[in-house]
């Protein structure tokens, strides 16, 4: 990687993005930043000093990834850099393995459950139901009302301890 | 053979495979305000939400493979009957419960066998398009699946109206493992899939179902067939098509 133009190094320069980056809120999820999702992959600074930021969709249709991509822009062209460009990333697909451990924690205490760690156990088909913890009284005492909740990512599940219903961010 | 050019076969590919998720999507969506239980609806929207957004990225990719400067609107909205090519499946109307949850387990069964495949295409942007998408339609499958034994060994009422549903659709079933003129081209380049050879899985996992769920097992082997090609579409066609055109016809150009 060269230096370019300014004094700060590729690295640094990179850094600073990341941090423009954690100040984008997800539109449905405001306690957690695209960052936090693992919905920004890459960082890229062409030899022209042209920056591309590269995000991951979480689901094909989820609506809020145009204006993802518009805040983001919106975000660094704030920041000074008037000619980034966003790009739109299918492979790897997106995962909820991708998702910082500091998201996950902003997650349960924003009322939804986080998703479980490992993905391959999500083959749970048609027999026992997975062990979700309530958010707000910690029972593992909860079942499933609905594989799918308010907004693509998440499952709608009950606390049976707290009777509360809560989301579930499921794990994809 | 083909009269095809290389360039023409893959928006063409592209295009019939974002057709069956735009039509599959469109006819959940109706259910909308209609569903049994709440629960029930928003579970159909998010499988609605999912089939459309795979189908915005296929036509993208269609008209980015066109070259011609087509958006995914474009060519979403601004065809004529005959242009469409997807399989009948997709557009028979939505039907009773049991009906819409026979029809989508049938085509998600497929679309995960297809899109699993698809993973492995040599272009590079269809395969990423189906590994997104693959992860999607799996949950599809289990949520129509987990229905489908709900229904089949449920109720009197429910088992009679499955089984017919099971019955009927099934003639439908074929048409998705016929290749098209576009699919068969790509096929050496490995670009396509031979979704023939996906049959075989496709009726031993349906089976399997089928008889947990108490139903009998279909066993004909005839297809209603004429919409990958275009020249028939089912007489249902023309309506979901003036819903889908009727901004684009009443309001040129016009945009959310």
């Amino acid at each position: 990687m060269v230096n370019i133009m300014t004094s700060l190094s590729v690295t640094e320069k990179e850094q600073s993005v990341w941090n423009i980056l954690e100040s984008v809120a997800d539109p449905e999820i405001p306690v957690l930043s695209i960052v936090d999702l693992g919905i920004a992959r890459e960082v890229n600074f062409a030899r022209n000093g042209d920056l591309e930021v590269v995000i991951s969709p979480t689901y094909s249709g989820c609506p809020a990834m145009d204006m993802i991509s518009d805040e983001v822009k919106g975000a660094l062209h704030k920041n000074g850099y008037q000619s980034a460009s966003v790009k739109l990333s299918l492979s790897p697909a997106w995962t909820t393995d991708w998702m910082s451990e500091e998201g996950k924690n902003k997650l349960a205490s924003y009322g939804i459950a986080p998703p479980e760690k490992i993905t391959s156990n999500k083959r749970v088909l048609f027999g026992g139901q997975k062990q979700v913890s309530c958010p707000r009284c910690g029972s593992e005492n909860s079942e499933q009302i609905s594989e799918f909740g308010s907004t693509p990512c998440k499952a709608l599940y009950r606390c049976k301890d707290c009777l509360e219903p809560f989301d579930y961010f499921k794990c994809i | 053979m083909s009269s095809m050019t290389q360039k023409e076969a893959l928006t063409a590919y592209a295009t019939q495979i974002a057709d069956s998720s735009l039509f599959m999507g469109h006819r959940m969506s109706e259910w909308v305000f209609k569903a049994p239980t709440l629960e029930t609806e928003i579970a159909l929207m998010n499988c609605a939400l999912d089939l459309i957004g795979q189908s915005r990225s296929f036509y993208t990719y269609a008209g980015e493979a066109e070259g011609k400067g087509r958006s995914e609107d474009d060519i979403a909205y601004l065809r004529g009957q005959t242009e469409y090519r997807n399989p009948l499946i997709s557009e028979l109307p939505r039907g009773d419960w049991g009906y819409t949850i026979v029809k989508s387990y049938y085509y998600s069964v497929f679309a995960k066998l297809f899109f699993k495949a698809l993973t492995l295409s040599s272009d590079k942007q269809l395969a990423a398009i189906a590994e997104r998408s693959l992860k999607e339609v799996t949950y599809h499958v289990r949520y129509t699946g987990e229905w489908l034994l709900r229904l089949g060994d449920g109720t009197q009422e429910s088992k009679k109206r499955t089984q017919k549903s099971v019955d009927e659709l099934w003639d439908y079933v074929g048409e998705m493992f016929i290749m098209s003129e576009a699919e068969t081209q790509l096929l050496q380049d490995n670009i396509s899939t031979d979704i023939a050879a996906l049959r075989g899985a496709w009726d031993q996992e349906v089976e399997a179902l089928l008889q947990q769920a108490t139903l009998d097992v279909p066993t004909g082997t005839w297809t209603h067939e004429g919409g990958k090609t275009g020249k028939m579409h089912t007489e249902h066609f023309e309506y979901i098509l003036a819903e889908h055109q009727y901004l684009q016809n009443r309001y040129s150009g016009c945009e959310w």
